[in-house]
């Protein structure tokens, strides 16, 4: 089970013959998942890592029926990436790849409005659901299968609250990073409200960063319709404001988007917050027990 | 990236924005020469920093003579300017723009910002010039108005009048405005902006509507298609240690504190940050190799660190998705080899290919305590830096 991914995906690689697609083709290849096709305009015909290669995304899926892509074309064509796999009509799009431009995210979103194609990310790790599907660059290792859903706007902080879970022997459902930038296909509240729906799905973890204010809208939403207990974290507490943290969306500029104001909004919706990164584990299994599921979320 | 008002305005002027007359100059004598050529009645001396208050921090002086052009150019070269945008260090003013002096009847605000919750760029306008426009959205946020610009279309006649409409310029001056704010668009656009703001924008007494400051921002994603821009970049005004980083494509954050810290992904980074500070410490750096790094750039980050005199202790803090543990492991060594490791230095590893970074790390010989989570590592480089 789990959002957005299972075990009957079927994947397209878009830029599966770079350097960084192919590492990561193997790796998702090793945890499962099946990579159905790659797409590198003027490889067709090739095949990589037993993966057929072809000329357009449109003809990957007439040849394989795949319905969704990861995308790891380099910056300056990621945005058109993004928007083949939408007229092919795919059901699901993730795009890995960072720095792309804003005003391209802007066009891609408005070309992306009507269309059925969900966009996760861009410059995010992807999305796995444990030990049925992984789509991106995280370490597959680190998860374990039960009942916790986690929704990041960071990579490298998923993997740190995941891992905490998988040592306390909490498993998880599906792990989506929603990605660091400004302009991006899907919110929290989209896989907040996933994950709502998901009977497999008993509790989940958010963690939001400086910048936007993404986490107090999802805090809201959680606040009027959220029936499972959610656990967060801010990163970026000590952050300096006007200095961008990295991602083009962690800025604290004017005033807004301080960790300060998130966590209290947070608060103010019935999420417990941890107070450091390390401790999201411990957080979320005092929140189970409070709420009697500490038990059926133990799985191992 | 940042550029200077004066640079803004050239970009502007070939856009079809009014701007006042005027020019850069690095010296008194330049200053005066440019307001001789000026030949306005009053002249304005603007001391070009990045950062804004300027008017506010005395970095402005309203020139009657060239006499007293040159008075002020003396006087703001080489001043210490702080403003309430430069911290209390303030930024030392090296270049001067030169204008000639406006009849401002009134002032107005527009700027034109990415809107993260529509996803779109937005106008915002107000009547409310010259001010700080943060302090007018709390006092009176009635008086900001805002038009959401589709990408395909840009933003049209249309909505450029109803904006001037809504903060009331006078009618006969309204198309004058909307084609001034067609072409501040069009700029924003084409440059790949991320904040285009003129604060104020005024209308003057012989009725012209005009870009009386310009403040931009640059998308730094984009600037690989902007090679003008790209040139306009002044590296007096960053840290040294940041345009270092950038060769590398490292994003790199100077800080006050005294443990340096090397870790990938910025949400991470900014989560050890929090979590030095969480034990007492205090952080030197913001560091995130990101997800491509080589050896090399491993290598020149963990130098960059090293070259902060401030630096008491490093924390390498490493969760390898994309990122390989083995590539920061090699770095790490290559680099302590290198410039010599004269600090404490704290290593987490774990994530794709741990085993590998691990046994490289211990094989190295180097004097590198381990630890086992972000916490343990936290601890550990805040009790050896004391």
């Amino acid at each position: 089970m789990g959002v957005y991914i299972n075990a009957d995906t079927k994947v397209i690689v878009q830029g599966i013959t770079g350097e960084t697609a192919l590492f990561h083709t193997k790796q998702m290849l090793e945890y499962g998942t099946k990579i159905v096709a790659g797409v590198t305009p003027g490889k067709g015909g090739q095949t990589v890592e037993g993966v057929p290669v072809f000329n357009t995304v449109q003809d990957a899926v007439n040849e394989t029926g795949a319905n969704v892509s990861v995308i790891y074309v380099p910056a300056p064509f990621a945005a058109d990436a993004i928007v083949e796999a939408v007229d092919a009509g795919l059901d699901l799009t993730i795009c890995i790849t960072e720095h792309i431009p804003v005003i391209d995210m802007v066009k891609v979103k408005r070309y992306m409005e009507g269309k059925k194609t969900r966009l996760v990310g861009p410059n995010c790790p992807g999305v796995i659901t444990a030990d049925e599907c992984k789509i991106g660059i995280m370490p597959g290792y680190i998860h374990t299968k039960g009942h916790v859903g986690v929704v990041s706007r960071s990579g490298t902080l998923t993997y740190e609250a995941v891992h905490q879970l998988s040592q306390a022997g909490i498993g998880q459902t599906t792990a989506v990073g929603i990605g660091g930038d400004p302009v991006n296909g899907t919110n929290f509240i989209d896989v907040l409200s996933e994950f709502n729906n998901d009977p497999e799905t008993y509790a989940v973890v958010m963690i939001g960063e400086i910048g936007g204010t993404a986490e107090e809208e999802a805090a809201e939403w959680i606040k009027a319709n959220m029936t499972k207990p959610v656990v967060g974290f801010i990163g970026g507490q000590t952050a300096p404001p006007g200095k961008r943290m990295g991602h083009a969306g962690a800025i604290i500029s004017g005033g807004k988007g301080t960790a300060k104001e998130k966590i209290k909004a947070m608060n103010e919706a019935g999420i417990e917050v941890a107070p450091t990164p390390s401790v999201i584990g411990e957080t979320l299994i005092k929140v189970l027990k409070e709420k009697g599921l500490y038990e059926q979320c133990k799985t191992h | 990236m940042n550029i200077h008002e004066y640079q803004g305005k050239e970009i502007l002027r070939k856009y079809g924005v009014t701007v006042p007359k005027g020019s850069v100059a690095f010296s008194p004598e330049e200053a005066v020469k440019v307001a001789k050529e000026l030949g306005s009645n009053v002249t304005v001396v603007k001391a070009q920093i990045h950062a804004g208050g300027r008017g506010k921090a005395g970095g402005v002086k309203i020139a009657k003579n060239l006499d007293e052009v040159r008075t002020y150019a003396k006087e703001l070269l080489g001043k210490i300017l702080v403003t309430h945008q430069t911290g209390p260090e303030g930024k030392e003013v090296k270049r001067l723009y030169i204008e000639e002096g406006s009849d401002i009847k009134k002032e107005y605000y527009l700027s034109f910002v990415l809107d993260r919750a529509t996803s779109r760029v937005v106008l915002m306008g107000s009547e409310e010039g010259g001010m700080d426009i943060e302090e007018v959205a709390e006092t009176n946020p009635e008086k900001i108005f805002k038009e959401v610009i589709d990408p395909v279309t840009g933003l049209l006649p249309f909505q450029a009048r109803r904006m001037a409409f809504n903060m009331n310029i006078p009618a006969k001056l309204v198309n004058k405005a909307a084609k001034l704010m067609l072409g501040l668009y069009k700029a924003f656009e084409e440059k790949d902006a991320s904040i285009l703001e003129i604060n104020p924008l005024v209308v003057t007494g012989n009725d012209d509507v005009v870009a009386l400051d310009a403040k931009f921002n640059f998308d730094a994603n984009a600037l690989y298609r902007h090679k003008d821009i790209v040139e306009l970049r002044d590296f007096d005004e960053e840290d040294p240690k940041e345009i270092e980083a950038s060769k590398y494509d490292l994003s790199y954050i100077s800080l006050d504190g005294n443990i340096g810290c090397m870790v990938n992904g910025a949400g991470l980074a900014m989560a050890t940050m929090d979590t030095i500070s969480y034990y007492g410490g205090s952080p030197a750096n913001f560091l995130d190799v990101g997800g491509g790094a080589t050896t090399e750039k491993v290598t020149e980050a963990f130098k960059i660190i090293l070259s902060d005199p401030q630096v008491k202790g490093i924390f390498v803090n490493i969760f390898g998705g994309i990122m390989k543990c083995d590539i920061i492991a090699e770095g790490v060594i290559t680099a302590a080899k290198q410039v010599g490791l004269s600090v404490p230095l704290v290593v987490r590893l774990e994530g794709t290919n741990v085993a590998i970074g691990k046994e490289l790390l211990n094989a190295s010989g180097l004097n590198i305590v381990a630890a086992d989570s972000m916490a343990d590592g936290a601890q550990k480089i805040v009790e050896l830096v004391g």
